[in-house]
């Protein structure tokens, strides 16, 4: 393997690994603050890519007459605000599932399990609200910025591209401040630590749980319009399988933990690439694409069996 | 004198009416009162009631949270599926039949066992793992052994790779041409009745209730000299050969076919949802549901798409009403303590003590 191809893959991977860490980071929010999987997270990412698809059609609908191309500005303009109104419509989702759902339930302290049960139903719920309305043909997420590919020393690589991973990085980078640094983070921490003093010392429980759903349900959409913008394909059922892996890449970091959900999320992207590259390379034709969630879930299987609580994760201990 | 008599008589109720009900279902399928539609959805009752009950010992009785129990149900589809076929009939692959078709008459029951073996064995690797991790982690290690299986199957090109596998029907079909009764319903109510007899004696054991300590707490469950690893391991291969059994009796449903896409995270989602609907720790409760569960999907089946969005409503609503699942962890005889007075002659005599 050459270092051309090498870093063509380390790029594609990174690219994959992006959407992985973008969607982790929101299940391992809520996992801090609540210990609830919420399994509706990786349909929460649909229905981002959906409004975002609705909105960018919408606005170049509006913003186009004729076929002229529209100037740079207009069509940032234009990604600027997609992003933005899916991200304000996604995290009012949400919020709304939490509200109407989880919140109920805790209340009344049913167990964890149900919880995520209800959650596993609310993805369902979503996915089949989607096909029922919406039909099953895939759709064409429009493009909103032009692609153009750079090649540099035989390494060629899009726009898109480097923006996903840009985004990924600085996205993890705020989120690490938020949590480290300002108020609502110690909140959030806190409440992580202990659910029954916190809310004593005048911390407004419901208030920080919502703003963590905020986040990660925003934090979704945000992956949802860069996934259309590089893949151009949607699906009702394209949360499922993102969304599981997404979540094993949060548990592989170490659930809780935003570095862990970043570091799970780019090493699962590492391992589906680069299996599906090796194959190729070294002439090992069985090592194809469908041997790709084979290697990659026995590899997980194999660090979770060595560091039982993923990467990042600490073991709590347990006094009796 | 009287009452130690009625007690004696009261001992065959039970079975009484578990036989009155197998004599009722097979009897009217063979006499082709319930016509083929109603047989595969008693078919796929008594499966999903093996299934349901089978992980309520790991996600009921011991708390933990496995999502790949469709995993399991897959090795035993597959196993029993390529035993039957390879001994009992005609195939591509396998070439002709190894054993005249009279044979799998008695032998299917060993084939549908070998199938549960070959599964309970794939539960090791979710039972050595869980000597260490709990919880959340455990779930990955349930989903990645479910997504492991489903992908080592689609790619063994010999039993059809992701086309899937074939050639049960016409097992199915030569046992029918030995004798005409409706096998596959006789062998699931079997199964049916195994399962619960080994899920509900297990649990009453000395050592199945370290199942349920150490749901409780698994430190002090150790403390109090309950072997955790040995329980684990006991657990979930109890649990997952079960569903490989369920796995070999849904393996030659009158579809004749498996394919890897049916053993994928939502059928263990499915299963999922029968245990928690039913309540957890209650086999009773796991038999309503997982019966109500399967009533429910063909009743709406008219709706079309719109049944996925009625059923998960309808679901969130109960789990809003009822956060407990139907029973909670009480058994039927719990609720209505008069049917303990008409069936349970055992559990009276040692009815728990109140604590």
């Amino acid at each position: 393997m050459t270092l051309a191809i090498f870093l063509q893959h380390l790029l594609n991977a990174l690219q994959w690994g992006s959407f992985y860490a973008l969607i982790a980071l929101g299940y391992t929010m809520v996992y801090g603050v609540l210990l609830l999987i919420n399994f509706a997270h990786g349909d929460i990412f649909m229905v981002g890519t959906y409004v975002g698809f609705f909105i960018a059609t919408f606005l170049l609908g509006v913003v186009s007459h004729g076929a002229a191309p529209l100037p740079p500005w207009a069509s940032w303009l234009i990604l600027l605000l997609t992003i933005l109104g899916s991200m304000v419509v996604t995290a009012g989702v949400g919020v709304s599932i939490e509200r109407v759902a989880y919140r109920p339930l805790r209340e009344r302290g049913a167990g964890r399990l149900y919880l995520v049960i209800t959650a596993l139903m609310i993805g369902f719920f979503l996915e089949y609200l989607n096909l029922a309305t919406l039909g099953s043909a895939d759709r064409g997420f429009p493009e909103l910025i032009k692609t153009q590919v750079y090649s540099v020393g035989g390494v060629s690589f899009t726009n898109v591209k480097l923006i996903v991973i840009g985004l990924a990085i600085l996205v993890m980078v705020i989120l690490e401040l938020i949590v480290r640094r300002t108020k609502i983070g110690m909140a959030m921490r806190a409440i992580s630590y202990d659910k029954v003093a916190v809310p004593l010392m005048g911390v407004p429980m419901n208030v920080i749980i919502a703003a963590t759903f905020v986040i990660g349900s925003s934090l979704a959409a945000l992956a949802g319009i860069m996934y259309g913008s590089a893949y151009h394909i949607l699906s009702f059922d394209m949360g499922i399988l993102i969304g599981w892996k997404a979540f094993i890449a949060a548990v592989v970091g170490g659930i809780g933990e935003i570095r862990g959900a970043m570091v799970g999320g780019f090493l699962l992207g590492f391992i589906e690439i680069f299996v599906v590259a090796l194959g190729q390379i070294s002439g090992f034709e069985w090592l194809s694409s469908t041997y790709r969630d084979l290697v990659a879930f026995t590899v997980l299987l194999v660090i979770l069996t060595i560091r039982p609580t993923g990467i990042f994760g600490v073991a709590r201990r347990q006094k009796i | 004198m009287r009452k130690e008599k009625t007690k004696t008589m009261r001992k065959f109720y039970l079975p009484l009416a578990v036989l009155l009900l197998f004599v009722v279902i097979i009897g009217g399928s063979w006499l082709r009162i319930l016509n083929e539609y109603w047989q595969l959805v008693l078919l796929f009752m008594g499966i999903n009631i093996i299934l349901t009950v089978s992980l309520n010992l790991i996600n009921g009785y011991m708390g933990e949270f496995s999502c790949g129990h469709a995993g399991f149900m897959a090795v035993g589809a597959y196993v029993t599926g390529i035993l039957t076929v390879w001994l009992f009939a005609e195939d591509k692959v396998f070439g002709p039949p190894v054993l005249p078709a009279a044979w799998a008459i008695p032998l299917f029951p060993v084939a549908l066992i070998a199938g549960a073996v070959a599964a309970s064995l794939v539960g090791l690797l979710v039972a050595i793992p869980s000597f260490r991790t709990r919880g959340d982690y455990l779930a990955i290690i349930t989903l990645a052994v479910n997504y492991i299986v489903k992908s080592a199957i689609e790619n063994m090109e010999v039993i059809g790779g992701p086309r899937g596998f074939v050639g049960m029907k016409r097992v199915m079909n030569n046992m029918a041409d030995v004798l005409d009764v409706p096998w596959l319903l006789i062998w699931t109510f079997i199964g049916i009745i195994v399962t619960i007899l080994i899920i509900r004696n297990f649990t009453s054991s000395t050592l199945g209730k370290g199942v349920e300590a150490i749901r409780e707490d698994e430190i002090a469950a150790e403390l109090m000299s309950v072997n955790t690893r040995r329980v684990k391991v006991i657990a979930f291969m109890l649990s997952c050969g079960l569903a490989g059994l369920a796995g070999g009796l849904f393996a030659h449903w009158p579809g004749g076919y498996v394919n890897p896409g049916t053993f994928t995270i939502l059928k263990s989602t499915e299963v999922m949802v029968m245990v928690y609907l039913g309540g957890m720790g209650s086999i009773s409760g796991s038999i309503i549901s997982a019966v109500g569960f399967t009533l429910l999907l063909e009743l709406l089946r008219p709706l079309g798409v719109f049944k996925w969005v009625v059923i998960p409503l309808l679901l969130v609503v109960m789990m809003l009403l009822r956060p407990t699942g139907i029973l909670g962890n009480r058994e039927l005889t719990d609720v209505f303590p008069r049917l303990r007075a008409i069936f349970g002659s055992e559990e009276e005599s040692y009815a728990p003590a109140s604590d």
